[in-house]
């Protein structure tokens, strides 16, 4: 029964990663950016959240809606100074342009709220669970975060096929050339998309901090398994990060399972396995390619 | 006919590979390594201590700027083999007893055989993957030294025993310093060399256009792989040179020989030196050097936001770095790997 539930926390916690990694994805998918300070974004997240909790004294959940708003504007903001400019040069100025932003995060985080170790109260559902049997228990907060995931995807997907500004957007990523000739504005676009992309970070590291202590220099971890989510689950499908997280953490929870040091590693060996996978089948399809062509 | 179409020794261009300047420049290099090499006998302790941390500082540079400057490769996961490096080094010397000088060599060796099977899986990936799929190999072997007991675990280990049961301080430093200085000069003249034969030729047509240079016959992948196992090997040496150096490495956290601030500041010296060219990581370690030396302890933890700030600026605004604006400027290459089209006189 212990690896039942092992696997069940796997499958809500895979909500987590995949809440996580949806902006990732979706920058990704729009701007053909990976934001490495994308995990970084969702700690700051956390510290706005716990900064208006602590000066408000209101609930995290309500703390959350003005944060949420603060982090639509980075995001648009974050593109239309930092990330715009930067697409402008090549494919490498990206990558190092938000590792800058990762680690001017990380150490300002640092600077402002100590390295201390911090949590995010989840009020009386972060203690609230349905006791199945005696051995399979599930939290009602993980249950509430897998579903939030869930609606966030759902609510994506319905704005990019429903919508004239989902429209845009797909239209955009499919070719930003031809969506200018036909009047879209691309830069509007991309600052759309990074506001989503950033808010969700956001609400997925509110919920990171509500589960579990933090501090300054969790960003790029959490960036790791938001990326690991997407590859695992196929780059470019919303509903392939939704598997690739419940894979995800299924591996971590089994892991540790066996071991609580493993934890990060079995993530890590499946994310492998699955790359290495890949390798292998695309040699295998570049050679059968080869003899086609001889 | 013949006389319309002019025969090709008679073009108005000549290709150019050392001129006057690079010549003498390339021979004052040498001059120079000769004579860092009596430095122990010149300077006190202090300033050798400080030339073994711009040494490791220069490896780290051009082996990061070899691949993302000719291969295109970003890579976020070098810190990997500066762990391996300095690991192997405990491994072989405190534990197996070998002479610790030899145990940083063979160490080299060992990084770039690790090299090879992690190009294997990580060289499918492009871009922002590549960058993130070698940060993951860099946390697993984090993770893996950490869970050994034998190797400290998580708190650590030290090497003090290994070298101080062979050598005195002074001898140790000394050795250090030939080490370190032996290995960046190495460094410079195995990338110098492969990057003026014929595969360097292909590396800069892959850095400049991967569809295209494939599209004429270069064996991309191979190429990429021949600058991952070099810049495993630099990283693995560099990292060896570490761990003698501050004597005691932590697995895990930014700051550990496993940390990914090694990766910020080797990101730092590529782009503020001048990304691709082969003087600018150079001259980007020499600042960082200045930098960590004279602002790293009164800055605090504000020291790795200027390194990032600036990284973030110079990528955004200035992204030849010092060298590119230099050679762009004055049209001068001191140690010439490319070739020049030169109209004739």
């Amino acid at each position: 029964m212990t690896w039942v539930n092992a696997v069940v926390h796997g499958i809500l916690l895979g909500g987590y990663y995949a809440l996580l990694a949806t902006g990732l994805s979706l920058m990704f998918g729009v701007m053909r950016i990976i934001n490495l300070a994308h995990g970084s974004l969702a700690l700051v997240g956390a510290y706005m959240t716990f900064l208006v909790a602590e000066h408000a004294d209101v609930s995290t959940y309500v703390a959350l809606v003005p944060v949420l708003a603060g982090a639509l504007l980075i995001g648009y903001a974050l593109q239309r100074t930092m990330l715009e400019r930067s697409l402008r040069s090549g494919e490498l100025v990206p990558l190092l342009a938000t590792f800058g932003l990762l680690i001017v995060i990380a150490n300002v985080l640092q600077r402002a709220f100590s390295p201390d170790v911090r949590s995010l109260s989840a009020g009386s559902i972060g203690t609230a669970s349905w006791r199945l049997t005696s051995s399979l228990t599930i939290s009602w907060f993980d249950v509430l975060v897998l579903g939030i995931a869930i609606v966030v995807l759902v609510g994506l997907q319905l704005l990019l096929v429903h919508t004239q500004a989902g429209r845009e957007l797909r239209a955009t990523a499919a070719d930003p050339d031809t969506a200018e000739l036909l009047g879209v504005n691309s830069r509007a676009v991309y600052a759309r998309a990074a506001a989503i992309a950033v808010a969700t970070a956001a609400l997925a590291g509110v919920f990171y901090a509500m589960r579990s202590n933090f501090d300054p220099s969790a960003g790029p971890t959490q960036l790791i398994y938001a990326f690991e989510a997407v590859i695992i689950g196929g780059i470019g499908s919303l509903w392939g990060t939704l598997v690739g997280g419940i894979v995800l953490g299924v591996a971590q929870t089994v892991g540790a399972q066996i071991d609580v040091q493993y934890f990060a590693l079995a993530g890590h060996l499946v994310f492998l396995a699955v790359l290495t996978f890949r390798a292998i089948a695309q040699a295998g399809a570049f050679r059968s390619f080869g003899k086609v062509v001889a | 006919m013949t006389a319309l179409a002019p025969r090709p020794t008679s073009a108005p261009v000549r290709v150019e590979r050392w001129t006057p300047l690079s010549g003498v420049f390339t021979a004052a290099l040498v001059v120079l390594v000769v004579v860092l090499a009596f430095a122990p006998r010149l300077f006190g302790q202090g300033t050798l201590d400080n030339l073994v941390e711009l040494y490791f500082l220069v490896i780290l540079a051009i082996m990061w700027n070899a691949l993302a400057g000719y291969g295109g490769l970003v890579s976020i996961g070098q810190q990997a083999f500066i762990g391996i490096g300095a690991y192997a080094v405990v491994f072989l010397s405190v534990q197996h007893s070998l002479n610790p000088y030899l145990a940083m060599l063979l160490a080299t060796l060992i990084g770039a055989g690790i090299s090879i099977p992690i190009a294997g899986v990580v060289l499918w990936l492009r871009g922002g993957a590549f960058a993130i799929g070698t940060w993951v190999v860099a946390e697993i072997f984090a993770i893996l030294v950490s869970l050994d007991a034998s190797l400290g675990g998580g708190t650590g280990t030290s090497a003090v025993l290994a070298f101080n049961l062979r050598y005195t301080p002074e001898q140790r430093l000394r050795n250090t310093y030939w080490f370190a200085l032996a290995a960046a000069a190495a460094s410079l003249v195995i990338l110098f060399l492969l990057l003026r034969s014929r595969l360097g030729a292909a590396l800069q047509a892959i850095r400049d256009d991967e569809e295209a240079a494939a599209s004429v016959g270069v064996r991309v992948l191979f190429g990429k792989g021949v600058l991952f196992v070099l810049a495993g090997a630099g990283c693995t040496a560099a990292g060896a040179i570490i761990l003698a150096w501050q004597l005691s490495i932590l697995p895990l956290g930014p700051d550990s020989v496993f940390g990914v601030n090694w990766t910020a500041k080797m990101i730092f010296m590529v782009l503020v030196g001048g990304l691709g060219t082969f003087e600018g990581p150079i001259v980007g370690a020499i600042v960082l050097y200045l930098l960590e030396t004279y602002t790293a302890t009164p800055l605090g933890v504000w020291y790795l936001v200027m390194l990032g700030s600036i990284a973030i600026g110079v990528a955004l605004f200035a992204p030849k770095g010092i060298w590119g604006t230099v050679q762009e400027r004055f049209g001068i290459q001191l140690l010439p790997v490319g070739y020049r089209l030169r109209r004739r006189a």
